[in-house]
């Protein structure tokens, strides 16, 4: 007679499975109201983790109900694509230039005022002037000082034999493979991929992500990392200083290495919403979202005038970062299929 | 019928698209995409992944099911319970936990075993339930006529368990090809992975249409090879023997490799998972728990499973009795259509959804129902493999003597079949309920603005880096997960 207790069981648990999507239906929040014409809606690919709080102050800077959609920045950009222009979206908050870039292609990103344009430098915003960065990001080299005293200035050098299997990185990672891109249109096609077939036959080692190679180097499995400047900062601010062993090495000459990305916004075509997106993106660019992003993010401000209040954090015009048009950083396709062709990928 | 129709409508819309998609540019464009050598290595990748996981998972899951049910195994009901826990665990946790503790598995071998881990429950289930439901007078008979356990087991029980390890077997496969999580974190590049790569690089469409259209090929091709391998056989017993426990085979000598088997197995399958779990759990501070929201996103999480499990179960039913109960060519294709969806990448399906609720439906779109609808795509050949399996073993010729008796097709159906399939369909249900508390990709882009679940709130955490803060939400989402897994291991036919 067991099976009867199973199968009452069974039963109230589909009882319930009919139930409780009109509970959820009843007490679910209210928001994500369609109808609801006068919210400016936000796709934010930056995790809501880090830009919630100051997306949450955008409200009051616009005067409009705000609603914020977080997701992937690829796939929030080929969703805005699928939409076509019965998108809700009016403003797209990119973690990078790249899947900017690709909705400009496709024309879906009203041209911004020259006023807010003005207050970026023209390395960190689209020259179609369709869209701006918000906050810089720089590659940079962590070093575990037990291991190693100086760090190399290039990073040709680590393919070098000191550094065999000493080298940790990222390479499934958007940044590394946005500095592959940018070593490819600096420095040419055949010498990147012979710079990835070096590196990976010294032994360099393969993380999941930018901590995780943090990590490697913080704990002496790698004395090198190839990484983000802000996940060292953010470390530091999570544990204290005296928990992270690794230190940073801004890389001079222009190198490679020392690639400048953006995360940045643009405004989206036929929203119905432009005029508050585009008060949106001034707010960003302002210097209470600025002094944010340095503070909270540790990311360069890009606007001009807002100084960074991180400690330590070198200034952004101090940096020899490549002189190099991150609109020409969307040939990804090209840069993943040679990741797949040495095999890191 | 109708409803039979709905369904296959419903798992026909990605299709649709997809045809529209690759085809934008036109067919000689598709073409050129898909005829590549990588497209030719991806494929091969895949299958390859696809056969070691869904052979590792028949061994696991029919080796685990028969020493549960027909042997004296100590504690036989507790390791039943235990094993079907993997599937409260989604495929990028149990990457991400085994890449944690041993880095060096990145690549085939983490994948394969990842996915085998969580995905071998999709076996055990079904060939238990076969295992309780065949007459063991066979094998009784089997065993006077002097073959030996293994010969029996062998020659007689495997035959039996054929069409429910079959059918399991198809589930793993599909899951396999259709898996991002899991190869993602592994960095073992497969065709879905590829798909992925193709939206993230490009933001063109066309492309990874192009090769979804690829796995549905592979989907059709894997159905009628599954089709094949389950063959005309009968379920039902058609005499009129009474339900008997079979004796429980003596272990003897073997109770220890057998208890070492299954101990294995869960501790590689359930303890380190929730090991690593609990490591980050105690690592992160009080200052990154929110209970309020953990039990608001739970909440959220069991509303939107439930009813996809709702929908999915009642859109099956049709189509699982028919698959059952007819053999006509167009059964056949109304089965496979299930079946389209379930290998496509999450992605693929949600862009699909976008794109004809934003034209067709667009006071729907980014509302809950959509969601839903997503979940019935995504997981109706789940509920269609347990309802079929459910209805094989109703007998039909109870239905026949409905039928003489004078009730209607219809009313034979709603007196005799159904209630006799109930707990099998149930059971169905339960896996849906929890295959969609676990769904990642599709939920992130069809959720309500502004709505979390588990599995989204764990993509929030972890994007951010802070795996501390995570953990109450992928312990929450394995220990909900784990009530319907557990009803399932408990469940007797």
């Amino acid at each position: 007679m067991r099976r009867l207790p199973a199968r009452r069981r069974l039963a109230a648990l589909a009882a319930a499975a009919l139930v409780l999507p009109a509970a959820a239906a009843c007490g679910g929040d209210g928001q994500g109201d369609p109808g609801d014409d006068s919210a400016l809606v936000i796709y934010s690919g930056r995790n809501e983790k880090l830009v919630k709080p100051i997306l949450d102050q955008v409200e009051k800077a616009v005067g409009t109900k705000v609603e914020v959609r977080y997701g992937d920045s690829a796939e929030l950009a080929a969703q805005i694509l699928e939409e076509g222009d019965r998108s809700e979206a009016a403003l797209f908050f990119s973690q990078d230039a790249g899947a900017l870039g690709a909705l400009s292609k496709e024309g879906r990103l009203e041209k911004l005022p020259e006023k807010t344009l003005g207050k970026v430098d023209p390395s960190y915003r689209s020259g179609k002037g369709d869209w701006t960065g918000v906050s810089g990001r720089a590659r940079v080299i962590a070093y575990n000082p037990d291991k190693t005293a100086k760090a190399p200035d290039s990073v040709h050098d680590v393919t070098g034999a000191k550094w065999k299997g000493e080298v940790g990185y990222a390479p499934t990672n958007a940044s590394f493979q946005a500095f592959v891109t940018g070593m490819r249109v600096l420095e040419g096609d055949d010498a990147t991929r012979d710079w990835l077939k070096d590196l990976k036959a010294n032994g360099a080692k393969e993380y999941a992500n930018n901590l995780a190679v943090l990590d490697a180097v913080d704990s002496g499995e790698v004395s090198l990392g190839l990484i983000n400047h802000y996940y060292w900062y953010e470390r530091v601010a999570e544990k204290g200083d005296d928990a992270v062993t690794a230190k940073l090495h801004f890389l001079p000459g222009g190198d490679p290495g020392a690639l400048v990305n953006v995360a940045g916004a643009g405004v989206l075509e036929g929203s119905g919403q432009s005029e508050q997106a585009r008060k949106a993106v001034d707010f960003l660019l302002s210097e209470k979202a600025q002094t944010y992003f340095a503070e909270e993010t540790k990311e360069y401000p890009l606007a001009a005038g807002v100084d960074p209040q991180t400690e330590d954090l070198p200034p952004l015009d101090s940096l020899d970062s490549p002189e190099i048009d991150l609109g020409e950083l969307d040939s990804l396709q090209e840069t993943l299929a040679m990741l797949q062709d040495v095999g890191m990928v | 019928m109708a409803l039979a129709g709905v369904a296959s409508v419903f798992a026909l819309l990605p299709l649709g698209y997809l045809a529209v998609r690759a085809l934008e540019r036109g067919p000689g464009y598709a073409w050129e995409l898909v005829a590549t050598e990588r497209t030719a290595s991806l494929l091969g990748r895949s299958l390859g992944l696809t056969a070691v996981v869904v052979a590792a998972c028949l061994v696991l899951g029919v080796s685990l099911a028969w020493l549960t049910v027909r042997t004296d195994l100590p504690g036989a009901r507790f390791w039943s319970v235990l094993v079907t826990l993997p599937l409260a665990v989604p495929s990028y946790v149990a990457a991400f936990t085994w890449l944690s503790a041993a880095p060096g598995l990145a690549g085939f071998t983490g994948a394969a075993l990842a996915l085998t881990l969580v995905s071998f429950p999709y076996v055990y289930l079904p060939v238990t339930a076969a295992l309780r439901a065949t007459d063991p007078a066979q094998e009784e008979a089997s065993r006077s006529l002097g073959l030996g356990p293994v010969r029996t087991f062998l020659r007689v029980t495997l035959p039996q368990l054929r069409p429910a390890a079959a059918g399991g077997g198809l589930l793993v496969a599909l899951y396999v090809l259709s898996d991002f999580g899991a190869v993602s974190l592994m960095r073992y590049d497969t065709f879905t992975r590829a798909i992925h790569t193709s939206y993230r690089a490009s933001f063109d469409r066309t492309p990874a249409a192009a090769l979804s259209v690829v796995l549905v090929v592979m989907t059709v091709l894997l159905v009628a090879a599954e089709a094949r391998t389950r063959g005309r056989a009968g379920h039902a017993r058609t005499g009129t023997g009474t339900a008997r426990p079979a004796l429980p085979a003596a272990l003897g000598r073997w109770r220890a490799p057998a208890l070492a088997w299954c101990g294995a197995v869960t501790a590689l399958a359930v303890v380190l998972p929730l090991g690593t779990l609990g490591y980050w759990l105690a690592a992160g501070s009080s200052a990154t728990w929110d209970p309020a929201r953990l039990a608001q996103t739970a909440w959220a999480t069991l509303g939107v499973a439930a009813a996809g499990a709702a929908l999915t179960t009642v859109l099956a039913l049709p189509v699982g009795v028919i698959a059952a109960r007819h053999r006509g060519r167009a059964a056949r294709l109304l089965e496979q259509t299930a079946y389209a969806g379930h290998a496509l990448p999450g992605i693929t399906v949600a862009l699909a959804l976008v794109f004809l609720a934003v034209r067709y439906a667009h006071p729907l779109y980014q509302e809950l129902p959509l969601l839903v609808a997503a979940y019935a795509v995504l997981f109706l050949p789940v509920a269609v493999a347990a309802t079929r399996a459910a209805v094989l073993q109703a007998p039909p010729v109870l239905e026949d003597v409905a039928r003489s008796l004078g009730r209607s097709p219809l009313r034979a159906l709603r007196e005799v079949t159904v209630p006799l399939a109930a707990p099998g369909v149930a059971a169905g249900a339960a896996l849906t309920f929890v295959v969609c508390m676990k769904e990642l990709p599709a939920t992130l882009l069809l959720r309500p603005t502004g709505m979390d679940t588990l599995a989204t709130r764990l993509w929030t955490e972890t994007g951010a880096g802070a795996f501390a803060a995570a953990a109450p939400y992928a312990a929450a989402l394995i220990l909900l997960a784990a009530v319907p897994s557990y009803l399932l291991g408990r469940h007797r036919t």
